[in-house]
């Protein structure tokens, strides 16, 4: 929605992460289109000046990659210095100039020759599949340079800017530096978007789906508050004293002391959502209780082959010694939909999102989760953390059951399953009977519930974890751990199996406090949403916590029920969130 | 022409990183050097300085290959490369 005044701009989208900053923005690129087939050759252009071209646009990206390669370590530097090689290898270049002499415009010829060279890596497979996204990467930054427009990637810029883009995907996150983007906006994406989860957890005030944003004029000074949703151009003394009243709440909101609790002393760990172990170790310094989801996908993710035992043991042990003595969830392997892997999942799938995913591949490929259960046992073995481990994607309770066996065979001994798919939550009462503990995945949970694609900007408001539907979905989850815990024969289990939630509804702080009061055991997050969420679980007991759950759960709409909760929590407004 | 002949020492085999090394290397050299398996015919070699092409060829650790140079001045130099290949870049 724009509201268009004299001069200055009103945009309004969707909130995703709090803060407010008046900076310049800059527009990310647009992905760079492909060369028309059949491009030719401009007939004023000689042959041997179109190879000089792009022999000349070769070294300029090579030089640009070596610039970036002098600034990375480790692998990190290899990778980008061998990526520079790429951009004047002989193969690529060779090839092209021998398209352009056959009357192909350069950048077609670039385009087909690098084509060709991914095709070969792709057919090689294993790590020289791998290779191709590289040759793909340098073939669009070639093509640029030939056609002098910005490279594909987020700009660069002397002083901090607000990144404006159609949508971010997650590769964006590696060269997102959070020292110069300081607040993203975009004209797409929804909260459960890859925009939003990469704002919350680089701690970046961010607006999406603020339809008309892509018109603004790179340069343009905008203010941007990421909880009211709000962007506007032109910013006055209002803004920027919003911005200088956002500077000092927020300096209250900087650290947890490591004990969530309610106002009467009710314990609620908070824990830390982690991807590996340099994550585990910023969430152990951020204090948190220990690691409530453990995405095991970083060991896999980019690799076309399943990892070896001993790389997934070590991997798994980075992060489990950070957390001596604590509570480490793991995560089995959640490939599929948004997280496709060339040897799990089939790409050709027409609902990916209702696909063979999560605990689903081991139907399909049996034998990865088993081995990497095992790799988790071992890993487990040789730290002092409490390790649980869930599956995700469990719609049934017999899925539980199996996952249980494996788990027992591999020597894991606290199974649990995620809650994502409504059924799961329907009958977590027979769910509970075969595992542990349930923890609510709530991106996933939202999008099934309200049948809703999480990463398509249009169905922002119905993909809101706020949604009384959702609510009514944990309700159904925590009433299903008491009644499994009464109808259980054994005395001993009378208490409730724990029931926590591990998705991005925990790190809204308002919402913590519904889920406190629906009975979730745990609040698993970004490290960085930690210390606002503890906050403003203090200023409440667990009978207010309680009373303004129901109300949210029996409000006719998100907007509703979030206006409800709000209105009862003035602690929000005083801390600035 | 000179030729040499290496056993390829780094455990992920003449890519990435040892490809990249070994390429940069020969794209110094005055000389223009082909490699291919031993025993493969020399049109399927391929240039020693074209990362790419080194991983096409898709040689596995302790595999032997054949350098091959026009250039017959050039043996110092295909002994140095050859010492690249011999080296585990891996290790």
């Amino acid at each position: 929605m724009i509201v268009k005044g004299e001069t200055v701009q009103n945009f309004v989208g969707v909130g995703v992460f709090r803060g407010r900053v008046i900076a310049p923005i800059r527009h990310m690129p647009p992905a760079l289109a492909e060369p028309p087939a059949g491009e030719k050759l401009a007939s004023s252009t000689p042959p041997e000046t179109a190879a000089a071209t792009i022999k000349a646009a070769g070294t300029s990206v090579k030089v640009t990659f070596l610039e970036r390669a002098a600034r990375a370590e480790g692998a990190g530097k290899e990778v980008l210095e061998a990526t520079a090689l790429m951009a004047t290898d002989p193969m690529l270049i060779k090839a092209a100039i021998k398209l352009v002499n056959a009357g192909t415009s350069p950048e077609r010829a670039v385009w087909e020759a690098g084509e060709t060279v991914a095709q070969m890596l792709r057919n090689l497979g294993g790590m020289m599949a791998e290779r191709s996204h590289d040759v793909l990467d340098v073939r669009s930054r070639i093509v640029a340079v030939l056609r002098g427009v910005p490279a594909p990637e987020i700009p660069d810029a002397a002083e901090p800017f607000i990144l404006v883009a159609e949508d971010l995907a997650p590769a964006d996150t590696a060269t997102l530096d959070p020292t110069k983007v300081i607040a993203l906006v975009t004209a797409g994406g929804g909260p459960q978007s890859h925009t939003a989860i990469i704002a919350r957890s680089l701690g970046l005030p961010a607006v999406v789906a603020a339809a008309g944003i892509s018109a603004l004029t790179d340069g343009e000074l905008v203010f941007v508050d990421g909880a009211a949703g709000v962007v506007r151009t032109e910013p006055g003394a209002a803004e920027r004293s919003a911005v200088s009243a956002w500077e000092e709440q927020s300096s209250l909101l900087t650290t947890f002391d490591g004990t969530g609790q309610l106002a009467d002393g009710t314990l609620l760990p908070l824990l830390a959502n982690v991807g590996g172990a340099k994550d585990a170790q910023e969430a152990a310094m951020a204090n948190a209780q220990g690691v409530g989801l453990l995405r095991t996908e970083f060991c896999f993710l980019g690799n076309s082959t399943e990892p070896s035992h001993e790389d997934q043991v070590a991997a798994y042990q980075g992060v489990f010694e950070a957390f001596p003595g604590k509570k480490v969830v793991v995560r089995t392997l959640d490939a599929g939909a948004d997280k496709p892997l060339p040897f799990l999942t089939d790409s050709t799938e027409p609902n990916p999102a209702l696909g063979v995913r999560g605990y689903r591949t081991d139907l399909t490929t049996p034998g990865v989760l088993a081995r990497q259960l095992a790799a988790i046992a071992a890993a487990a073995a040789t730290t002092e953390a409490q390790v649980w481990v869930m599956a995700p994607m469990i719609s049934t309770a017999s899925e539980a059951a199996d996952f249980a066996a494996l788990c027992t065979a591999a020597g894991l001994r606290v199974p649990g399953v995620m809650v994502e798919v409504p059924s799961a939550a329907l009958t977590a009462r027979h769910i509970l009977d075969q595992v542990e503990f349930a923890s609510l995945g709530t991106n996933d949970l939202t999008q099934y519930a309200m049948a809703a694609d999480r990463q398509l900007g249009p169905l922002a408001t119905l993909n809101d974890p706020w949604q009384p539907a959702v609510l009514a979905l944990v309700q159904a989850t925590v009433e299903g751990a008491i009644a499994q815990a009464k109808h259980s024969a054994s005395l001993e289990t009378s208490l409730p199996k724990p029931v926590g939630v591990c998705g991005e509804a925990a790190a809204d702080p308002a919402l913590a406090v519904v889920l406190a009061g629906l009975g979730v055991s745990t609040l698993s997050m970004t490290p960085r949403a930690l210390p606002a969420v503890a906050a403003v679980l203090r200023t409440v007991t667990l009978a207010q916590a309680q009373v303004l759950a129901q109300r949210a759960v029996g409000a006719p709409s998100a907007a509703a029920a979030r206006e409800l909760v709000r209105a009862g929590l003035p602690a929000l407004a005083d801390l600035g969130l | 022409m000179i030729e040499r002949t290496a056993t390829i020492a780094s455990t992920v085999g003449l890519h990435a990183r040892p490809a990249s090394i070994f390429a940069d290397a020969a794209g110094e050299l005055e000389a223009e050097v082909s490699i291919a398996r031993v025993g493969e015919p020399a049109e399927d070699a391929v240039g020693a300085d074209s990362m790419l092409a080194l991983m096409s060829l898709g040689v596995e650790h302790g595999e032997v290959v054949v350098l091959r140079t026009d250039d017959d001045s050039a043996g110092e130099a295909l002994d140095a490369l050859v010492r690249i290949l011999e080296t585990n870049h891996d290790a």
